[in-house]
């Protein structure tokens, strides 16, 4: 036996209460592991594509769209060196679980625009000369079983067609690939003209907003203040940022994503420290007089309370890893889901290291009261309960 | 030679504000190799005379010297540290660990050792041969009869070949033949393994089996019978 031994063998003493308190730990630990890997997609979305674009959204609310007028102004700002537009979908394929994201774009200026999004040029000229073509990223064809030359039929939600219908069908003509390095979000994509044209009168021209190519990176701030100084007394006033500050700010019009998953976080782990605590302090209880032996025997009060805290660290940590190899293996079947809204949701080293430091943390602030009463124990008294 | 001398040892405990003599001005040595028998009416302080020999306790006054140490003003952890190489205790009710196997609760005291694993297995064993139970050796004490727990809780107190054995009330929770089972062995660790052998009993069938009986009452030695 060695003193991992004893240890291992005093916290499954009373299994089934052991057993409660670890699954409580295992079930704070998934939760973080989960909303740690949302709150740094949320965060960290578009912070690996370029930096050398901008995004020029409304400056009030994303409901209000701009003019898609606003792009020749915008190409004309010096430091512009390209721009297209992206307009927000929403719609339904089939079931509304069947969730990705959905773009009507420029074909052309769009892919020039992201060079990260890999297509064979000869499907990007028919994407290009057909209106009704759409393209789709390869995972999200393999996903749904699509093949090129199968019609898509897509009801729409926000937009709705001149002739009160809301079924929109598009011819898959391609599909795209992502760079392995990238994180952007992987949409299907449809001509804008033919969206345009056959979206009710009252809605033609309004683009969700509109994507910027900077010459000089170096400039971004300044080019990005002259395009809002260029729209601010106009009807349709615009903020522009970078793609990165962009998702942030679409992600804080959902609400602070980072203080909702903190609070939440915050709020299971106060709970689980009391649980944890209350087994270790009942642990402790029951014990007194089995810690007296061992210091009969000779274990100092220092190796003692040592013995005490090594346990309640040993349960919190094995929680920990538990927890958190449960959250990469739901994140691996759920992510791939996931992805179309939060682009790539993973479990991060960061993440990961995260847990083990709360987990050791946690461990020590539950088991320091009772090491303390331990290392306190008198040998005399202890023995005659 | 001695190994262990007191002299005008006293131990008082305060209740409030009343001070309780528990022992007063004990003068006692015993010799290396001896069995010798503690006894007196409850409250006469047995015990606490056997946790001072055992450096589980301190005086409130006087000097005890148990194995060539002075154990009066030493720290806890060199007191423990003591213990776990001169002392072995054996308590009335075994004070096993429920959770651990026969052997395992035996090889406890040499986790304190710089011994490797498989020669803590092996010394475990050893002592639980010596007390007649290696064929119990995987079992965990609630799986045990009194008797049987009691030759563990030797084992465990012989298994870091200690030179002292402090024994309370060894035999107090048990019936007639065994505890005259767990006499015998005791006899045998004295004369054959050489290990002094104090023990707190009330039992005057018990103390004939030391080779000298000391009779305490109220705190001071009264007598001595052989």
């Amino acid at each position: 036996m060695s003193t991992f031994g004893l240890v291992w063998a005093n916290l499954f003493r009373h299994r089934a209460r052991t057993l409660l308190a670890l699954f409580s730990i295992i079930a704070a630990f998934l939760l973080f592991g989960l909303l740690r890997a949302v709150a740094v997609a949320f965060d960290g979305g578009a912070a690996v594509a370029g930096v050398d674009r901008l995004i020029v959204s409304p400056k009030f609310s994303i409901i209000d769209g701009l003019p898609v007028s606003h792009q020749a102004q915008i190409e004309s700002v010096p430091g512009v060196a390209a721009a297209t537009h992206a307009t927000w979908f929403g719609g339904t394929y089939q079931t509304p679980a069947n969730f990705f994201v959905k773009y009507p774009v420029a074909p052309r200026e769009f892919f020039d625009l992201h060079d990260e999004y890999i297509i064979d040029p000869a499907q990007l000229e028919t994407f290009e000369r057909i209106r009704t073509a759409a393209v789709a990223p390869e995972e999200l064809a393999a996903e749904y079983g699509w093949q090129i030359g199968d019609r898509i039929p897509i009801e729409g939600d926000i937009w709705l067609r001149k002739d009160g219908s809301r079924l929109w069908e598009f011819e898959l003509v391609g599909t795209y690939r992502v760079r392995d390095d990238e994180n952007a979000f992987a949409a299907f994509l449809f001509h804008y003209d033919y969206f345009d044209e056959a979206r009710i009168a009252q809605t033609e021209g309004i683009v969700s907003n509109f994507v910027v190519r900077v010459a000089d990176p170096e400039r971004a701030a300044e080019v990005s203040a002259q395009i809002d100084a260029r729209f601010e007394n106009s009807t349709n006033p615009t903020r522009t940022a970078t793609e990165d500050e962009a998702s942030r700010q679409f992600a804080a019009q959902i609400g602070d994503i980072g203080l909702i998953m903190n609070s939440i976080l915050s709020a299971v782990f106060f709970t689980i420290l009391l649980l944890t605590a209350n087994t270790m302090a009942q642990a402790l209880r029951e014990r007194i007089p089995e810690l007296a032996v061992l210091k009969t025997l000779g274990f100092s009060d220092h190796r003692v309370a040592a013995l005490v805290l090594f346990e309640s660290t040993l349960l919190c940590v094995l929680g920990g890893v538990i927890g958190i190899a449960l959250a990469w293996l739901a994140l691996g079947a759920i992510g791939p889901s996931l992805q179309a809204l939060l682009g790539r949701i993973e479990l991060t080293a960061a993440t990961m290291l995260g847990a083990l430091g709360i987990a050791v943390l946690l461990g020590i602030v539950v088991g320091l009261g009772p090491a303390l009463s331990a290392r306190r124990l008198q040998v005399v008294e202890a023995l005659r309960r | 030679m001695a190994i262990v001398e007191l002299k005008q040892v006293s131990r008082h405990f305060s209740k409030g504000r009343q001070t309780v003599e528990v022992l007063d001005g004990i003068d006692l040595t015993i010799a290396e190799g001896d069995f010798l028998a503690l006894m007196g009416p409850s409250g006469s302080g047995k015990t606490t005379l056997l946790n001072l020999i055992g450096g589980l306790d301190q005086p409130s006054s006087g000097s005890v010297e148990v194995a060539g140490q002075q154990l009066v003003g030493l720290s806890s952890r060199k007191l423990a540290q003591w213990r776990s190489r001169n002392i072995g205790f054996i308590f009335q009710f075994y004070n096993l660990l429920p959770i651990l196997s026969a052997r395992r609760n035996v090889e406890l005291p040499l986790l304190l050792t710089r011994l490797k694993r498989k020669q803590r297995r092996r010394n475990a064993e050893v002592a639980l041969t010596i007390v007649g139970l290696a064929d119990r050796a995987g079992h965990k004490p609630g799986e045990l009869s009194g008797g049987q727990q009691q030759r563990v809780a030797i084992a465990r107190a012989i298994v870091a070949d200690p030179r002292i054995l402090v024994c309370d009330e060894p035999t107090g929770d048990l019936d007639r033949d065994t505890a005259d089972e767990i006499l015998d062995l005791l006899e045998l660790l004295n004369r054959e393994h050489g290990k002094t052998i104090i023990m707190v009993t009330h039992d005057p069938k018990a103390a004939s089996h030391a080779q000298r009986t000391l009779h305490l009452d109220k705190g001071s030695l009264v007598g001595e019978t052989a």
